[in-house]
């Protein structure tokens, strides 16, 4: 009896701590969505539980505004994030087949060599990396910052681990029998099994490209090429107390509610796939 | 046998085709990129208004340089910040795991708490931060908030003082990864084999036993890499403390990182500088690199031989 008594208390010391942390977690962007429907005037009289009707004329303002041109952003950061992701799962899933199916002498190297770089930053070469930029000419272009994606050491590392668990290398094989050309069995054979992981690695990859911030803010200089998080820095530099409030609410919203969007479309998915590219046991 | 390596030698060069976009990229990228950073470090090169004076060779002076300016205190403002993310976050997420995992307390919901705690995970950190400190500043809701309830009669300057400004990034930091970490952890647990639980059940091993001598023991090579990977996180934090304090690190640098210190010297084209930094973080990345290596390398080779014996099952 005194048992089950326990659990009981455990089981509601559970419910409580994780709705508290619920609480926490959604607090922040329930106050930032009812801010986001207010007007500037409304905001400086406190603050209310209770949304506005300011949220179109709000919108209207952040379109409008030449000097912070958010959607000319959301549009560069939609191209950036989507070419990254195709790109990087393309190239990844290119690679880790490479590595996976065939034998060759550097087979081994070049593994290691895309293990040791796993978890490197790319921060330690961002200054040689501005001046490659600088001195071939891509600097303030949209280019530096997909490009690179092509090596993605971790979305390999992912890819290879799939491959490892799904791949019979006796499928390839008997597509060789059919006369199947190499490229035509990836194209047209692997990369279909390897569907769910290309899946959830595009979704992470595009995330991860829409948040970047370092090395865009370095590269990126005119204001038509910006894009979203160097805008939100600029609205963050700029002389904030002069501004309407109900617009910069506006900009943070239009910042982060397309993922949340798409992240609520795709969760099962996403929460599924945080743990697959994790370190086995 | 002999067929066999025939084939090997047959369609080794498509391996070494399908694998070249990737070395390429990269040589090009990040190993141009790196070389140019260290040769940098040994050179006078900077910018001065519209001069730029250098490459002159120095040798070693800009770390020694380094050494003597506020990097060491950078490094400890972003090992202090890190800590202040990392301690709640992985008290939390321990907490969680174990009760997501345990049978006995059957949570409702789960799917429903998961999908809210990694929410802020995916949030684009600068528009996170920016949200912050709209939110605690002076006029801000939060002070709103506070003071209608009684808690306070002045506003609180949040940004005013190191504690508050510290306090913040690391809630942030927090929010942003205890949803990532529990995930990663009830994986972790969930690989446990429950054969383990019941026979501690039957022996009649409490939850607080249990968790200490069974849970936490078994689960440390994964607790080993989640605390390795912060630590390369948190030496690239970055997007928070600079959106928050307008790349400034207020008050009086206080929440300055490294990385905000690389920032600054790439913007001011002080490439001397930014070469030599770098290259003391590559060193400690480099490091890190290594624990990570060894684990999943450990792992992987697991892995394959698994793999290996199911290829012969087949």
């Amino acid at each position: 009896m005194k048992h089950t008594k326990n659990k009981l208390g455990e089981t509601i010391l559970a419910y409580l701590v994780l709705i508290v942390l619920s609480f926490l977690c959604l607090f922040f962007f329930y106050i930032l969505l009812v801010n986001a429907t207010r007007s500037h005037a409304d905001l400086q009289k406190g603050f209310s539980w209770l949304p506005g009707n300011y949220f179109l004329e709000n919108l209207k303002n952040v379109a409008n505004d030449g000097s912070f041109p958010m959607f000319k952003g959301i549009l560069n950061s939609l191209i950036v994030s989507s070419c990254s992701a195709a790109l990087c799962t393309y190239f990844s899933a290119l690679t880790a087949y490479g590595l996976y199916a065939y034998q060759f002498k550097l087979k081994k190297v070049a593994f290691t060599f895309i293990m040791a770089i796993l978890v490197m930053p790319t921060q330690v070469t961002a200054m040689g990396f501005l001046r490659l930029m600088t001195n071939i000419g891509l600097y303030d272009s949209l280019l530096p910052l997909i490009i690179p994606s092509i090596a993605s050491p971790a979305v390999f590392y992912f890819m290879y681990s799939y491959l490892e668990s799904s791949l019979p290398l006796s499928l390839v094989e008997a597509a060789r029998i059919d006369g199947s050309g190499e490229f035509m069995t990836f194209n047209r054979i692997v990369l279909p099994i390897m569907k769910p992981a290309v899946a959830v690695q595009a979704i992470f990859t595009f995330v991860g490209s829409w948040n970047n911030y370092f090395v865009p803010a370095l590269i990126i200089q005119s204001k038509d090429k910006m894009t979203v998080p160097i805008l939100i820095a600029t609205l963050r530099g700029a002389d904030y107390m002069n501004f309407d409030m109900g617009k910069i609410y506006m900009m943070i919203t239009v910042a982060i509610v397309p993922i949340i969007i798409v992240y609520l479309l795709l969760s099962k998915y996403i929460i599924a796939g945080i743990t697959l590219g994790g370190v086995k046991e | 046998m002999n067929k066999k390596k025939q084939y090997h030698l047959s369609y080794a060069k498509w391996g070494y085709i399908f694998i070249l976009p990737f070395f390429v990229t990269y040589f090009i990228f990040s190993l141009i990129p790196l070389v140019d950073t260290v040769r940098y470090s040994f050179f006078e090169y900077y910018r001065s208004g519209i001069k730029e004076v250098g490459p002159n060779f120095i040798g070693l002076e800009n770390y020694a340089e380094l050494l003597k300016s506020d990097m060491i205190g950078y490094a400890g403002n972003t090992l202090i910040l890190w800590i202040i993310g990392f301690v709640p976050q992985i008290v939390i997420a321990l907490l969680l795991a174990n009760w997501f995992t345990d049978v006995r307390l059957k949570i409702r919901g789960k799917q429903f708490f998961k999908i809210i705690i990694y929410l802020p995970n995916l949030i684009m950190a600068s528009a996170f931060a920016m949200l912050f400190f709209a939110l605690f500043s002076t006029n801000g809701p939060i002070n709103s908030i506070l003071m209608s309830i009684g808690l306070t009669d002045t506003p609180i300057d949040f940004m005013g003082t190191t504690f508050g400004t510290r306090s913040l990034i690391g809630l942030m930091n927090f929010l942003m990864w205890f949803g990532n970490t529990t995930i990663m952890l009830m994986a972790a647990i969930m690989g446990i084999s429950p054969d383990i639980f019941e026979a501690a059940e039957l022996d009649g091993c409490g939850s607080f036993r249990r968790f200490f001598s069974i849970t936490l023991p078994l689960i440390r090579p994964i607790l080993a890499y989640t605390l390795i990977t912060s630590i390369i996180g948190g030496l690239q934090m970055f997007d928070v403390p600079q959106i928050l304090t307008n790349g400034q690190g207020n008050p009086d640098r206080t929440s300055m990182t490294l990385i905000m210190f690389l920032n600054s010297h790439l913007k001011s084209r002080n490439y001397g500088m930014a070469g030599a930094l770098s290259v003391y973080l590559f060193i400690v990345s480099g490091i890190l690199c290594f624990f990570v290596y060894r684990m999943t390398n450990g792992s992987n080779k697991g892995a394959s031989r698994k793999t290996r014996k199911g290829g012969h099952k087949a």
